[in-house]
């Protein structure tokens, strides 16, 4: 079906424990490394010891000699490059002739276990005449750099110049113009399951099974069947329980295809396990960004104009880079009404692990620019947070001036409930000293609504079964990572049809079984999944409640479902119960199977300048959130006390979940502002453990109070929109806010790091006594 | 056909033992039940645990100590099973996570962490309940600095420990 507006949902159930939770909490559940691997080689990879070479010589016949070796490969055995932007695919699963990251794959080997693979991959002789590396973008852009692609002058992967309104005017129009520099360090994913990939090839049957941590089954097929030379239909992809994602895997991932590689080279069955460390050198997360912003405000709060340049720091392949660098500018738009915008981005290649995609992508760190920057001129002008932010309110629908529809809008809500649950209006200024509030806003997609390999096909596909037995079962591409869309499926499902949640059950992301998908990624699950979902009950409830019909001998449209009861509302008595309706629907016919499917319309998929569809959606998720912080000027500490946040998801499909989510999210801000930073010595990752990789522990963790607001969109199921990532990008800069409330320092580096804070305090001291002296001298 | 396919008739030749630590014989109650393996000396419990004994509950989320997806229960002590040599579990009581659910009940702990959503993708959770139900044990009403405590040496990245917190405090409250 393509996007119509749905009728008003009337859920329920409020908060539904997850389907798959007792897996969970017993040990049941099997993620790729529990998976029996008893019969499997064990993988390893070789990796660059140099951030930047050429492949002088590869020599992998000694370990090819070991006994117990199965199988060495090397860039030889792939001359395809894969990548998830069919317009920039530029990476080797092993590199060929050039590496360009410390830690990138050369070489791989499958062996009877781990020791013998170890050992082989010490056998292999590898020489590399070293090249310039660049670790910064501004090194990497100097005009003498050498190029990491040749076809990249500059090293900049891509460029990007939007201007939308006039901002000259909106700026002469301002009563006050600012301008200001922020960056944010890069940051990883850090999901608690590291990488794992099991392949299977059966060189009889000529087919390929793989059972790994990934978010993209779909893509994954694709990308197997390009780097195998293999037909997809000989390629199964199977989703076992997945340990966290958070962008993590929306991509293909290096050592998938090369796991796969090795398996068909050795004729069998390979098990890789990544080390903590190869999880963070896989990385793919939210690259270091480094911003010039500059806004226009009248006396009265309005943004008159906003002007910002960016660049990112990308790593040494595409990746999703140029997706990352347009949202960065596309989702400036969205969630004010901001006359005039110009964006300039610059995605730049370095000889560090590449970036990607990572929860709120792209939006996260031009968003704390701004809600920073619009904080300190609203104190300038003597103006209230909360006022400024709701003197640029937009009225939905509308359509963004970068042709983004909004169709469902609850920010003002989300405002009013954060501001009256902190205590804003009497605690802000009352505060002890130390202490402080602050407060930003945000907002993301729930999915986006231009494919990235746009085929013509639905943008969602949920098949259901009914069977003899009565049962119900959900058949879906989309990937659960955790965060509850198998659950989703089954509730829209038993909603649709007022059947009892237990009698659906989900099968979700086998290829060989469920109709494909895009994956879990941009919060695309519930809102099209969703859909698909709820248009394939409908279907079937039609079936029943014909069936229904003639067994009552009644016309279809008078009869009534409930409950798992079929009558004929007429007023006649007569009920059928379900296993009846059921069995009569299945004479002639056998089992049934139907098909839900779900489109976003194509005047929803963007505008159509160049890199117009990224950031389209059919409907954005909003949120507002407050942060109470003490800060100690002894230590550089700071303690977030609490945080009150409001979700706009349009409708809670699965409250329990989405306080889940949005606690997650905006803790996962938390973690970005505070103390995340990805850190390497000349292209050594220094960070790679979960001792370096600082993230807050359960010791650092404040309570999050979440408001749930539903705004009902037009066209999410039962009016539900997305609710994972839109509250994580307000965190930071309520952060920031806060403490700028408490110390009256502002910040623009993140992490606000505890040496930060004290050397910014140094600082201050040092001014102040600077000033003392001067005054006293004159 | 790859080109490394000829390795095949390599690979299959016999591979003969290598020059390993011997292994030593492991007497331990796993679970409930003695039982006796023999065990590398330098094997760690974790690996153990999951490859000899196949509980694939107990979960490897980093190289060495640093998240606690591992925890188990050594003689009632919460330990990370992936710095701790099986070796030094000789004689001694180990309980994993596949342990708590008995006669087809969950514990309250797991009860409270499935209906209170104290796991999302569920990889820390068994790490998790076990380092709980070490603290339960010891302390039947902690407060909420215990619990912050007894779980501050486990990483989850789903949850913010929001629910956590409140599942343990759940099973706390539950009288099963």
């Amino acid at each position: 079906m393509t996007a119509e507006p749905a009728t008003d949902g009337r859920l329920s159930r409020r908060g539904v424990p997850l389907i798959d939770g007792i897996e969970k909490v017993t040990g049941r559940a099997r993620y790729t490394a529990d998976l029996d691997h008893a019969d499997a080689l064990i993988g390893r990879i070789l990796r660059s010891p140099v951030s930047h070479g050429d492949i002088l010589r590869l020599d992998v016949s000694r370990a090819r000699a070991l006994e117990g070796v199965w199988a060495v490969i090397t860039g030889d055995d792939c001359p395809h490059t894969y990548g998830v932007l069919p317009i920039a695919m530029n990476e080797y699963p092993l590199a060929r002739g050039r590496v360009r990251y410390r830690g990138e794959p050369i070489a791989a080997v499958a062996a009877i276990d781990a020791e013998t693979a170890e050992r082989a991959l010490g056998l292999i002789e590898l020489k590399v005449t070293e090249l310039p590396a660049y670790y910064t973008s501004e090194a990497a852009r100097a005009p003498d750099a050498v190029l990491l692609h040749d076809n990249k002058p500059g090293n900049v992967e891509r460029e990007v110049h939007h201007q939308f309104g006039d901002v000259v005017h909106g700026f002469a129009a301002a009563d006050l113009v600012r301008e200001e520099q922020f960056c944010c360090a890069e940051i990883n994913h850090a999901q608690i399951e590291p990488h794992a990939s099991l392949a299977e090839f059966d060189p009889l049957t000529g087919r390929l099974t793989v059972q790994t941590v990934s978010q993209v089954g779909y893509y994954l097929q694709l990308m197997l069947a390009r780097c195998l030379d293999m037909e997809s239909s000989r390629i199964r992809v199977i989703k076992p329980f997945i340990g966290g994602g958070f962008g993590a895997r929306v991509e293909v991932l290096n050592f998938e295809i090369v796991t796969a590689l090795l398996a068909r080279a050795a004729t069998g069955k390979v098990m890789m396990q990544l080390t903590r460390e190869e999880t963070f050198i896989t990385h793919r997360a939210r690259p270091q960004t480094d911003m010039r912003l500059k806004l226009g405000m009248s006396e009265n709060g309005r943004i008159t104009a906003c002007e910002l340049h960016v660049v990112q720091r990308g790593g040494a392949y595409a990746g999703y880079g140029i997706i990352t660098i347009l949202y960065a500018g596309s989702l400036l738009h969205g969630l004010y009404d901001i006359p005039a915008v110009k964006y300039d981005g610059y995605r730049v290649y370095a000889n560090l692990p590449p970036c990607g995609a990572m929860r709120g992508h792209g939006s996260v760190d031009t968003r704390h620019a701004f809600e920073c920057l619009v904080d300190r001129m609203a104190r300038e002008l003597g103006l209230d947070p909360f006022a400024v932010r709701r003197a640029n309110l937009l009225q939905a629908p509308t359509r963004t001036m970068n042709d983004l529809t909004v169709n469902s809008y609850g920010l003002a809500e989300c405002l009013d409930k954060v501001e009256r649950a902190s205590g804003w209006r009497e605690r802000l200024g009352k505060l002890p000293p130390g202490k402080g509030l602050g407060m930003a806003c945000s907002h993301y997609v729930s999915g986006a609504a231009k494919p990235i390999h746009f085929t013509g096909e639905p943008h969602a596909v949920v098949n259901l079964k009914l069977d003899f037995d009565g049962s119900v079962t959900a058949l879906t591409g989309a990937a659960d990572i955790g965060q509850g869309s198998s659950t989703m499926v089954a509730i829209t499902v038993a909603e649709t049809l007022d059947i009892s949640l237990g009698r659906v059950r989900v099968i979700a992301a086998d290829t060989a079984v469920t109709p494909k998908d895009n994956g879990a990624y941009s919060s695309r699950i519930t809102f099209m999944v969703g859909n698909a979902a709820i248009d394939a009950a409908k279907r079937l409830k039609a079936v029943l409640v014909a069936a229904a019909a003639r067994k009552l001998e009644a016309r279809p449209e008078d009869i009534e479902c409930a409950g798992e009861v079929f009558r004929v509302g007429n007023g006649d008595q007569s009920t059928l119960p379900f296993a009846d309706v059921v069995a009569a629907a299945l004479v002639d016919e056998g089992a049934i199977t139907v098909k839900g499917t779900f489109t976003c319309p194509p005047d929803a998929q963007g505008g159509k300048h160049r890199g117009g569809a990224v950031g389209s959606t059919m409907g954005f998720s909003y949120a507002a959130q407050v942060v109470e912080v003490s800060v100690d000027e002894a230590t550089g500490l700071i303690t977030v006390d609490k945080v009150w946040v409001a979700l706009d998801c349009g409708h809670a499909i699965n409250p329990l979940a989405v306080e889940g989510q949005i606690q997650g999210s905006v803790w996962m801000g938390m973690g970005q502002a505070m103390c995340e930073e990805t850190r390497y010595l000349e292209g050594l990752p220094a960070h790679a453990s979960l001792l370096e990789y600082r993230m807050p522990t359960i010791m650092d963790s404040p309570p999050i109070e979440t408001h749930i607001v539903e705004s009902h969109d037009p066209y999410g199921p039962f009016g539900a929109k997305e609710a994972s990532e839109g509250a994580l990008a307000g965190f930071p800069p309520a952060l920031v806010n806060a403490v700028a409330n408490a110390i009256g320092i502002n910040f623009t580096e993140l992490p606000v790091t505890p040496d930060r804070v004290m050397d910014a305090l140094i600082q201050r001291r040092r001014q102040a006594r600077l000033a003392s002296t001067l005054k006293a001298a004159s | 056909m790859p080109k490394s396919a000829a390795l095949l008739v390599r690979g299959t030749t016999m591979h003969k033992p290598s020059s390993q630590p011997k292994k030593r014989l492991l007497k331990l109650k796993l679970n409930g039940r003695w039982r006796e393996d023999a065990v590398f000396e330098r094997e760690l419990l974790v690996d153990y645990l999951r490859e000899v004994t196949h509980l694939t509950g107990t979960k490897t989320g980093c190289d060495g100590g640093e998240c606690g997806a591992c925890t188990v229960l050594v003689d009632g002590e919460a330990v990370p099973s992936c710095i701790t040599l099986a070796m030094r579990c000789e004689g001694r009581n180990v309980e994993t996570i596949e342990a708590l659910a008995t006669q087809g009940h969950l514990s309250r702990l797991q009860r409270a962490f499935h209906e209170k959503l104290g796991a999302q993708c569920g990889f820390c959770t068994p790490g998790m309940i076990m380092a709980a139900e070490a603290l339960l044990r010891r302390n039947p009403t902690p407060t909420d600095a215990d619990i912050r405590t007894a779980l501050s040496g486990n990483l989850c990245r789903c949850t913010g420990y929001v629910k956590i917190i409140e599942s343990v405090q759940a099973a706390v409250e539950s009288t099963s």
